[in-house]
C-alpha cells in the first residue's frame, strides 16, 4: 500500500479537471481530413488522382453547359451568337421541347390530354405507393387507367366506361359467388365481365351517337411519340406485368405438373431471348397470329411484347420471394383450415411481395430504360425522336451532345427516383427488429 | 360441428370436380390443357389464313440464295455472293467476338469499381458510387449511341493525320484512332507454318504453349504445396513460375518469325495492321461500362458478405493480410458474385443484340435486320434469331449450374 494519503502530501486535488477538447489534429475536418483522404501514402495519391479527374470532368463540360445558348431557332443561327466559343446549343431543347415530349406528330392544341393525364397518375400512383394515406383514394386509382386512356386516345367516352364496367360487374359477380369457392367466384367473375364487354361492344355504337358531346377528337395510336411514349409502355407493361408476373410463379410453383410446364417454358422462353427479337417479333411477326383483317395496332403489340418479357422476369423475383418464406408459413395456414387461395391471399403473397419488392422495382427501372428499343423498329420514342426527326432535320443537324445528355438527364432522373423510393419502401417495411 | 373431413369414397357428383381435392388439380389441368390447345390452334388457324392471303409459305430455302450485301466487319471469308447462312454465320461470330470482349472488358471494370467503392478514401468512394448509379440509371441504348457519336463525330478523319503539320498524329506511332474505326499493329509471322491460309496453326501452337504453361505452373504450385505440407517451409515459386509462363512462349514466337504490321496512311485511308470498325467499338465499350456497373455492385455485395469474424478469425490465426484475402475472403466472397456475374455476362450477350442500333453485323443486324428485309421471311428469320439466342443462353446457363453445383457448401 501507498505511504501517500491526504494528511501526509501538501496539495492533493478533490475535483476532476474540466475536459479540454481535443488536440486539434484529432478533431473536426483536420481529423476527417486525414482518415477518410490522407491515410496512407496510397490513399493520398488515390484523392489526387481522384481530385483530377473531377477537375478534368469539371473543366470539360462546366464552361459548356454555362455558357449555353437557349433562344436560337437552328444551329447556324447558335453557332452565330457563340461566335467560335465551344459551348452547349440547348435552343434545341427549348425549339424541340414538345416534340421530344410528345412527339412530332400528337396534336398541339391536344397536349394538355397527356399532360393531364401524367399529373393525375401521381395522385393514382400515390394511395399504391405511400400506404398512409386514406385508403379512399384507391378508388381512383381504380378508374385511372380507363381515365388515362380515355385523354390519351380521345374518342367516345363509352368504350373506357364500357370496360370498367366490364371489371366492376366481374368483381361483384365474384364477391357474390366466392363463398362457395374460389374457383367458382372467379371464372364466375370472368364470364361475366366478357358477356358485358360483348354486349356493351353491341351498343357503343349506338350510344356514341346518341351522346356525340360526350367524346374527345380521337388520336391514333401511330401519333403518340416522345418521352411520353417511354412513360406510357413503362407504367401499362410494368402494371400489366405485376398480375400475371404473381400468377406466372405460382403457376411455376404449383403440384400440378402441367400448369407447372407450361409456366416453367414461357419464363424460361422470354428470358432466354433478347427484348429486341421479342420487339421484332410485335414489329414483323404478330400481325400474323391474329385473325385477318384485324390490324392490331403497333403500339398495342409492342405493348403486349413487352409484357411478356417483363412478366416473365418479375415472375422470377417473385419465385424467389416466395422461395425464401420459411416452410412453417405455408405450413401455419394449412393447419388454420386455409383452403389455397385463402391461404395464398391471406398468408403467403402479403409476405413474399415484400421480400421481392426491391427485385420487383429493379425489374422496373430496367423495362423502363428498355422502352427506348421500340426506336430500333422506328417507332419514335425519346430516342427515336432525337435520332430520326430531329438530327435529321436541317436545322439541327449535328446537335448531338445537348439531345443525348438531356434523354440521359430525364431517364437518370426517373430512373434514380424509382431506386431511390424503393429503398425508403425497403426500410419502411422492414418489420425485424434488428 | 363434425369431424368428418374426408369425404365419402364413391359419393360423386358433378360440383366436386371443382371442390374436392381428389379431382380437382385433374380438372384444372384438363381446363388447362382444352385452353391451351385451342388458343394454339386460334393462332395456328389465323397463322395459316394470313399467310394464305398474302401467298406466303414457311421456307428455310433462302438460307442458300445468294445473301447480296456486303458486311464491313468479318471473322471468316464473307463477300456478296456468299449465301444468307453465310451471313448469318457471320453474325453469329460477330455476336460472340463482342460479347466476349464486353465480359472480360466489364469485369474488369466491375471489379476496380466494386473494390474501389470499399475503399476507405471517402473521395474514391464517393466517384465510385456516382460512376454505378450514372451507368446504372441511364438506358444501354443511350450509351452505344453516345460512344458511337463520339468515335464517328469527334475523332479525325484520316485526312488530318496528312501533310506537313497534320492535326491529329498517331499514338506512340502504333496507333491511329479515326472516325472510320482504330487501327492497331497486326501480328503476322515470317516463318509460320501453312502459309498464307494456314496461320491459325501458328496461333493453335501459341495457344497450346499458354495452356501447357499453365498446366506446368500448377505442378510447380502442387509440388510446392506438398512440399510445406512435409517441412513446413514452402520453397520460393514466384521466379520459376514467372520463367515457365514467359520463356516458352517467347522462343516459339522468335521461331515463328513474329512481326507487327504497323498501321500507316495510305492515299486517303490507313492500311496495315487490324481495323477494329467504330460501331464494334462504341458496342465493345458502352457495354463494358454499363455492365462494368452492375458488377462492380455485385463485387462489393460479395466482399461484403463475407463476416468480419471470418477476416478476424484468419488474422488470429496468424495469416498476412494478402494471405487474409487470398485464402479466406476471396474464396467466399466469390462463391456469392460468381452466380450473378454469369447472369450479367447472359446480359452482356443478350444486350450485344443492339449493335443493330449502330450498324455493327451482329447475328440481329445481318440475319434479323438485313436479311429479314431483303427476304421478306419475318417468321422464319425471327424464329431463328431467336433459337440462337436461347441455345446461348441455355449453355451458359448450364455452365452456372454445374458451377453452382460444384461450389455448393457441403453440409452433413
Amino acid at each position: 500500500m501507498s505511504d501517500t494519503h491526504a494528511e501526509s502530501v501538501a496539495f492533493v486535488r478533490e475535483t476532476a479537471l474540466p475536459p479540454v477538447p481535443p488536440p486539434v489534429a484529432e478533431r473536426g475536418i483536420y481529423k476527417w481530413g486525414r482518415e477518410n483522404l490522407f491515410a496512407t501514402p496510397l490513399n493520398a495519391l488515390l484523392t489526387v488522382a481522384a481530385i483530377y479527374v473531377i477537375y478534368l470532368v469539371l473543366a470539360g463540360t462546366l464552361p459548356w453547359i454555362l455558357g449555353g445558348v437557349w433562344t436560337t431557332s437552328s444551329l447556324a443561327e447558335c453557332r452565330e451568337v457563340l461566335d467560335g466559343r465551344s459551348a452547349a446549343c440547348f435552343s434545341v431543347l427549348t425549339d424541340r421541347w414538345n416534340q421530344l415530349l410528345f412527339g412530332f406528330k400528337y396534336p398541339p392544341e391536344l397536349y394538355w390530354r397527356p399532360l393531364l393525364a401524367f399529373v393525375l397518375m401521381f395522385l393514382a400512383a400515390a394511395p399504391v405507393l405511400f400506404f398512409d394515406l386514406p385508403r379512399k383514394l384507391l378508388f381512383f386509382t381504380g378508374i385511372y387507367p380507363f381515365l388515362a386512356y380515355w385523354l390519351i386516345w380521345g374518342g367516345t367516352i363509352w368504350t373506357p366506361i364500357v370496360a370498367l364496367l366490364g371489371f366492376v360487374v366481374g368483381y361483384f359477380v365474384y364477391e357474390k359467388l366466392v363463398h362457395r369457392s374460389f374457383a367458382t367466384g372467379f371464372f364466375g367473375g370472368v364470364i361475366a365481365a366478357l358477356a358485358v364487354w360483348y354486349v356493351g361492344g353491341l351498343a357503343i355504337p349506338d350510344l356514341a351517337r346518341i351522346t356525340s358531346g360526350l367524346r374527345l377528337e380521337a388520336v391514333p395510336s401511330r401519333d403518340l411519340g416522345g418521352f411520353m411514349l417511354n412513360m406510357m409502355l413503362g407504367v401499362t407493361c410494368v402494371s400489366l406485368s405485376l398480375p400475371i408476373g404473381i400468377a406466372l410463379a405460382l403457376g411455376r410453383q404449383s403440384s400440378m405438373p402441367l400448369i407447372k410446364w407450361i409456366c416453367v417454358i414461357f419464363i424460361e422462353f422470354i428470358r432466354g431471348v433478347p427484348l429486341i427479337t421479342l420487339l421484332f417479333v410485335a414489329n414483323v411477326m404478330l400481325a400474323y397470329f391474329f385473325p385477318p383483317g384485324s390490324g392490331v395496332d403497333l403500339f398495342l403489340r409492342v405493348v403486349i411484347m413487352i409484357t411478356m418479357f417483363s412478366s416473365a422476369y418479375i415472375a422470377e423475383v417473385i419465385r424467389g420471394g416466395l422461395a425464401a418464406l420459411p416452410k412453417g408459413q405455408y405450413e401455419a395456414a394449412d393447419s388454420l383450415g386455409l383452403d389455397y387461395p385463402q391461404a395464398m391471399r391471406l398468408i403467403i403473397l402479403p409476405q413474399a411481395l415484400k421480400i421481392s419488392i426491391p427485385g420487383i422495382v429493379n425489374i422496373a427501372v430496367g423495362l423502363f430504360k428498355d422502352t427506348t428499343l421500340v426506336s430500333i423498329i422506328s417507332m419514335f420514342d425519346l430516342v427515336g425522336m432525337i435520332r430520326g426527326p430531329i438530327l435529321a432535320s436541317t436545322d439541327w443537324n449535328g446537335v448531338y451532345w445537348e439531345l443525348l445528355g438531356f434523354a440521359a438527364l430525364l431517364f437518370f432522373i426517373v430512373c434514380y427516383g424509382i431506386s431511390q423510393y424503393s429503398q425508403w419502401l425497403e426500410r419502411r417495411l422492414a418489420t425485424d427488429h434488428r | 360441428m363434425t369431424s368428418l373431413t374426408d369425404p365419402q369414397r364413391g359419393s360423386f357428383r358433378l360440383s366436386s370436380l371443382l371442390n374436392d381435392t381428389r379431382y380437382r388439380s385433374m380438372t384444372l389441368q384438363v381446363i388447362a390443357a382444352v385452353v391451351l390447345a385451342l388458343t394454339l390452334g386460334y393462332l395456328y388457324s389465323n397463322l395459316m389464313a394470313n399467310l394464305q392471303e398474302q401467298g406466303l409459305d414457311i421456307s428455310f430455302d433462302f438460307l442458300y440464295s445468294p445473301a447480296g450485301y456486303d458486311i464491313n466487319q468479318t471473322l471468316i471469308d464473307y463477300n456478296s455472293q456468299s449465301t444468307n447462312l453465310r451471313a448469318a454465320v457471320v453474325g453469329v461470330l460477330n455476336t460472340l467476338l463482342v460479347a466476349f470482349l464486353a465480359c472480360v472488358t466489364a469485369t474488369v471494370f466491375g471489379v476496380i469499381a466494386g473494390v474501389l467503392r470499399l475503399s476507405k478514401n471517402w473521395l474514391v468512394r464517393k466517384l465510385m458510387a456516382f460512376y454505378v448509379e450514372i451507368f446504372r440509371n441511364i438506358p444501354v441504348l443511350i450509351w452505344i449511341i453516345i460512344i458511337f457519336t463520339i468515335m464517328t463525330a469527334v475523332m479525325p478523319a484520316p485526312s488530318a493525320f496528312r501533310g506537313d503539320t497534320p492535326s491529329s498524329s498517331m499514338l506512340f506511332d502504333l496507333f491511329a484512332f479515326t472516325n472510320r474505326g482504330v487501327y492497331v499493329p497486326g501480328p503476322y509471322f515470317t516463318r509460320g507454318f501453312g502459309g498464307e491460309d494456314g496461320s491459325w496453326i501458328n496461333w493453335l501452337l501459341v495457344i497450346g504453349v499458354l495452356v501447357a504453361s499453365l498446366f506446368a505452373t500448377r505442378a510447380v504450385s502442387a509440388r510446392a504445396n506438398d512440399k510445406q505440407a512435409k517441412t513446413g517451409v514452402r520453397p520460393k515459386t514466384f521466379w520459376l513460375n514467372l520463367a515457365i509462363w514467359f520463356v516458352p512462349v517467347i522462343v516459339l514466337l522468335f521461331a515463328l518469325g513474329l512481326q507487327w504490321d504497323i498501321p500507316e496512311l495510305r492515299g486517303f485511308n490507313f492500311g496495315g495492321g487490324i481495323k477494329i470498325g467504330g460501331p464494334l467499338i462504341a458496342l465493345w465499350f458502352a457495354l463494358s461500362i454499363y455492365t462494368g456497373a452492375f458488377i462492380a455492385e455485385n463485387v462489393r455485395a460479395g466482399i461484403q458478405a463475407v463476416s468480419r469474424g471470418q477476416t478476424e478469425a484468419a488474422s488470429a490465426l496468424g495469416l498476412r493480410p494478402r494471405r487474409v484475402m487470398n485464402l479466406v475472403v476471396l474464396p467466399q466472397a466469390l462463391r456469392v458474385i460468381i452466380p450473378p456475374l454469369i447472369s450479367q455476362y447472359l446480359n452482356i450477350t443478350k444486350n450485344s443484340s443492339l449493335a443493330i442500333a449502330v450498324g455493327y453485323a451482329d447475328i440481329t443486324a445481318t440475319l434479323g435486320g438485313i436479311t429479314l428485309n431483303q427476304t421478306g421471311r419475318a417468321i422464319e428469320c425471327v424464329l431463328l434469331l431467336m433459337l440462337f439466342y436461347l441455345v446461348i443462353s441455355l449453355c451458359i446457363s448450364a455452365v452456372m449450374n454445374v458451377y453452382n453445383n460444384a461450389m455448393k457448401l457441403k453440409e452433413r
